[in-house]
């Protein structure tokens, strides 16, 4: 009973010295973000598990070694004691708690780590072997005083302060990911276009320079895949954005190829008269199609917009029905489509 | 000059005989399809060389002899069951030559391990030479440029990949070894229930380590031991050799596990129940189970891997309706359990050793026998915890942090079980203790750093960063290869009736287990700070250097205590002490007859009449080695 005591005593000591140890030493980078704090709370609770059970586990085996040891010239068993129903139950239920109240607040870290911010700002990524581009969509005032949207495209990712960001992450090539440690985030970047585009929600709340890395082995030059991240003042970001925008702003048909792009309809059809799991858009327009029923219809812009947010109406021959996605209709808003229709009115 | 005459030597003639016959087969097809036999290009030799070593290693194994048997079998002429040794022959030359004799096997299985750990050892301290500063400093030496013919990058990263992939095929053949020489010694079995197949599921591992490890010769492979497609598919031939490679290794997985699981299952000695088998048993049959049941994943996986850069089937292109990571949830699949498969019969020999050198029974028998079976059960339902950063359905991956935070349990059970036995025990510490000990401390840095991995949000933050690294080489040290080693100690005066040096035996421990500290420490604190794996070199103002320096140095010493131990070993098998008897006081049956233990084990079936582990228990037995002849009792 006396050894448990005594044991029992050093378990508590070397719990409290090494938990203290773990949650003051410096053994995460800065915390740059939001999310770092929820990440780091949870570590936190993860230090002093680690405390404890290690404690426990390694106290009672040196105070066994030390104080059980077989002396010299000493012969005979240890104590004979084949286990303990009782103490194996306990053990078993109690770690299941543990375990079922670690997942509980394992949920709810990811549910405030993930979560969505209406106000958030969408950034696109866009990463091959073995660079990192970034692209923002800029409302700007046109010529003829109508808004436009203009496509920024930097290869430093600059951020404001205080104010979440979704990154929309596209590769072009293999797998990568998105890590930046004072984040304490990380997303794979996946290749395939818009239906493997992945989303990454980040809150910077630190001004300063930072870099993203790939995380996920991509070749050669996987470890020097970086980029700078610049976190600033959110109207010295405005200030920039425009700065960038100024002189570059797209008309009709560039905005709709940048939008053919972002969603991935030019993965399938393409604009060079080659042939692909869809139709090409190459000459397409005002022409005449003929579809799978053997009937033909005239390619124009209702025709267009009816593909678009209905593609299984009418299905070209040659083609499969179902491929395409059909959800276009809530994704993309009306302006867009006119502007990847404008584009496609363009390919002659 | 009578290796020329081994099975070994036929085979790998025969290997080389068959690749260049299988190249001239695919180069024939070729030509009457019409395409290229021959060219410069990549996309032209692969699948000649494909088609080569395939054949290849199928020549090997006819021309070792492993199918000699089932030939005669199928012309309808009979075989023997055992290959008895010819006394005109060396005794050494059994090794080289198919035998059915699972210590042989065993053995074999040992050596072959040892030296894949070798090769796999040696890889690394290639590139921890290279992490020692930031800037790459020392692959890019103009030698590797020459003799291999890639960057010092792609070098970097075949090496990483070749160093997991070669360090895994030595576990799962040390595995073989472990479970082929004990399991049957343990029961009382004379052999293992399928001797030829034994046989085989040795065998099959030659060509394929071969292949693997040319696929430095093949441009290598810059994939990460995981092979994720896109990038696998565009990765030089090497990846090829890889996927063949693994391929046949999977082969002797799954047939060895069968034989495991018949072997334990019919084989036992008399009034040997379930719960009365030494516990190692338990530990071979829950790893039998997995390897049985999910080594066919990878296989599957790597196969479509192989079809799509053979045949551009395009299962994991997305632009024609393919998934990037369809192939991850197949790989882990295998791959996540396959880890209890590495740790699972470390944990078994762990449980073995305890209540030896501890002179105390094993505390909770039942539970730690069921705890094997229950972590292997909770294991197939966890992959997707390597998956949390891969974009699968952000809903999905909490089912996987609820089961995977639930392997906790039974390995909990196993920890304390464990502390349970050494208290109020008579703990010697010869060196096998030393490395049980050791290994038990290490494995649980493994088992706490695993939670901040299991709960997504840390694990967002930690995945593919040196944590994991750390994480998985306090794992595969504390779950196998300490445990290996306090095996081979142990069961070394078993083996060659001779006694390793214990002060060697000593040092080996201590300068291996305190470096490894050293490295699993510095690996976790680097992790944390955000260094990633996989990379060739670091930022210099990351401040990571010195730790890499450390680890380096700390690398250089955990291999160099290895090769310390293995010289005792050899040179303790020659000239060692004798040690014939029962050295280590054991219960267990193996120990009650003389080392080495002659061809078929037990001259006469022994009978179990008590529990294995009853030590303190005065005047008790576990078996009556000379049990009275059943028609003694007057059978009806």
């Amino acid at each position: 009973m006396i050894h448990l005591v005594i044991v029992s005593v050093l378990v508590i000591i070397s719990t409290v010295l090494l938990g203290l140890f773990l949650t003051n030493a410096p053994l995460l980078p800065v915390q740059a973000s939001l999310q770092a704090e929820t990440v780091d709370w949870l570590f936190g609770v993860h230090w002093w598990f680690i405390a404890f059970f290690v404690s426990l586990i390694v106290v009672f085996i040196l105070y066994s070694v030390v104080v059980f040891r077989r002396r010299k010239g000493e012969r005979g068993d240890g104590k004979y004691v084949t286990g303990s129903h009782q103490l194996e139950i306990l053990w078993t239920i109690i770690p299941i708690g543990i375990v079922l109240w670690m997942a509980v607040i394992g949920a709810n870290t990811l549910a405030d780590v993930e979560r969505r911010d209406p106000q958030a700002i969408t950034v696109d990524v866009f990463a091959s072997q073995w660079v990192w581009r970034f692209e923002y969509t800029v409302p700007v005032t046109g010529e003829g005083g109508e808004e436009v949207l203009t496509a920024v495209s930097s290869d430093t990712l600059v951020l404001p302060k205080n104010r979440q960001v979704i990154l929309r992450l596209h590769s072009e090539d293999v797998i990568h990911s998105f890590f930046v440690p004072e984040f304490r985030v990380k997303q794979d970047v996946l290749p395939g276009g818009e239906e493997f585009v992945r989303e990454l929600r980040v809150t910077p709340k630190l001004e300063g320079n930072f870099k993203v890395r790939c995380a996920e082995i991509c070749g050669r030059l996987h470890y020097d895949m970086q980029a700078d991240i610049s976190v600033i003042d959110g109207s010295e970001f405005n200030a920039w954005l425009q700065e960038q925008a100024a002189g570059c702003v797209l008309s009709h048909e560039e905005c709709g190829q940048r939008w053919a792009e972002t969603f991935g309809c030019v993965a399938c059809h393409s604009v060079n008269g080659d042939e692909g799991v869809g139709p090409t858009w190459q000459g397409l327009f005002g022409h005449e199609v003929p579809l799978t029923d053997g009937s033909t219809v005239i390619a124009d812009e209702a025709y267009l917009h009816e593909s678009i947010v209905n593609p299984n109406a009418k299905i070209v021959a040659g083609f499969q029905p179902g491929i395409m996605p059909q959800d276009f209709a809530e994704r993309i808003i009306e302006q867009q489509i006119q502007q990847i229709i404008a584009f496609i009115m363009s390919l002659q | 000059m009578r290796f020329f005459s081994t099975g070994l030597f036929r085979g790998l003639v025969a290997q080389a005989l068959g690749t260049v016959v299988g190249m001239a087969l695919v180069m024939a097809v070729r030509v009457i399809m019409g395409l290229p036999a021959w060219s410069a290009e990549p996309s032209v030799q692969e699948p000649v060389l494909v088609g080569g070593v395939l054949i290849g290693a199928i020549s090997f194994l006819v021309g070792v002899g492993i199918f000699n048997d089932w030939f005669k079998w199928a012309r309808g002429k009979s075989t023997v069951d055992s290959i008895e040794p010819d006394p005109a022959k060396p005794n050494w030359m059994r090794y080289f030559s198919v035998d059915y004799d699972h210590k042989v096997i065993g053995i074999q299985y040992g050596i072959t391990s040892i030296l894949l750990l070798g090769i796999g050892g040696t890889l690394a301290m290639f590139f921890r030479t290279e992490l020692a500063q930031s800037g790459i400093t020392f692959l890019n030496s103009d030698i590797f440029e020459t003799l291999l013919g890639y960057s010092s990058e792609h070098l970097y990263n075949t090496l990483m990949s070749l160093h997991g992939i070669v360090m895994i095929g030595s576990i799962l053949l040390g595995v073989g070894a472990l479970s082929n020489y004990l399991v049957p010694l343990l029961i009382g079995a004379n052999d293992m229930a399928f001797p030829r197949l034994n046989s085989f599921g040795f065998w099959v591992n030659v060509p394929g380590a071969l292949i693997l490890v040319s696929s430095m010769f093949f441009g290598g492979f810059d994939t990460g031991w995981v092979g994720y497609p896109p990038l696998s598919l565009r990765a030089p031939i090497g990846m090829e050799m890889f996927l063949i490679g693994v391929y046949l290794i999977g082969l002797s997985s799954i047939s060895g596990a069968i034989n495991v699981i018949v072997t334990i299952f019919t084989m036992r000695a008399k009034g040997m129940s379930m719960f009365k088998m030494p516990i190692f048993a338990w530990a071979a049959l829950a790893t039998s189970l997995i390897q049985f049941t999910a080594t066919q994943l990878i296989g599957l996986s790597f196969q479509l891997i192989m079809l799509e850069r053979l045949l551009g089937m395009k299962f994991f292109d997305a632009t024609a309706g393919g998934d990037p990571i369809l192939y991850q949830h197949l790989f882990w699949f295998y791959s996540h359990p396959a880890v209890y498969v590495f740790i699972l019969p470390g944990l078994g020999i762990i449980s073995e050793l305890l209540p030896v050198f501890a002179r105390k029974p094993l505390f909770g028998y039942r539970w730690v026998a069921l705890s094997s079976l229950g972590i292997a059960l909770v294991g197939f339902f966890v992959w997707a915890h390597h998956m949390f950063a891969s974009g699968m359905s952000p809903y999905l991956r909490l089912p996987f942090m609820y089961a995977t935070l639930l392997v906790a349990v039974p390995t909990g059970v196993k920890f304390f079980s464990w502390v349970g036995t050494l208290w109020e025990a008579k703990i010697t510490l010869p060196t096998p203790m030393l490395f049980v000990l050791g290994a038990i401390i290490i494995f649980l840095l493994g088992g706490v750093t695993g939670p901040p991995l299991g709960t997504i949000a840390t694990d967002l933050h930690l995945h593919d960063t040196y944590f994991v690294v750390g994480h998985f080489h306090n794992t595969m040290f504390g779950g196998y290869i300490f445990p290996f080693f306090a095996a081979l100690y142990y069961w070394f005066p078993k083996l060659t009736g001779r006694m390793y040096n214990e002060k060697l035996g000593k040092l080996h421990f201590w300068a291996m287990w305190l470096a490894f500290m050293v490295l699993t420490l510095g690996m976790l604190f680097i992790g944390l700070q955000g260094m990633r794996r996989r990379v060739v070199d670091y930022d210099l103002d990351l401040g990571f250097d010195a730790t890499h320096l450390i680890m380096t140095i700390a690398g250089f010493v955990i291999f160099f205590s290895v090769v310390v131990g293995l010289l005792n070993l050899i040179y303790s098998a020659r000239r060692g002490k004798e040690a014939k008897g029962n050295v280590w006081n054991s219960r267990s049956p193996e120990w009650q007859i003389s080392s080495p233990p002659p061809l078929h084990n037990y001259a006469q079936p022994f009978e179990v009449v008590g529990e294995p582990y009853d030590y303190g228990l005065p005047n008790s037995t576990y078996v009556n080695m000379t049990p009275a002849p059943d028609g003694a009792h007057g059978a009806e």
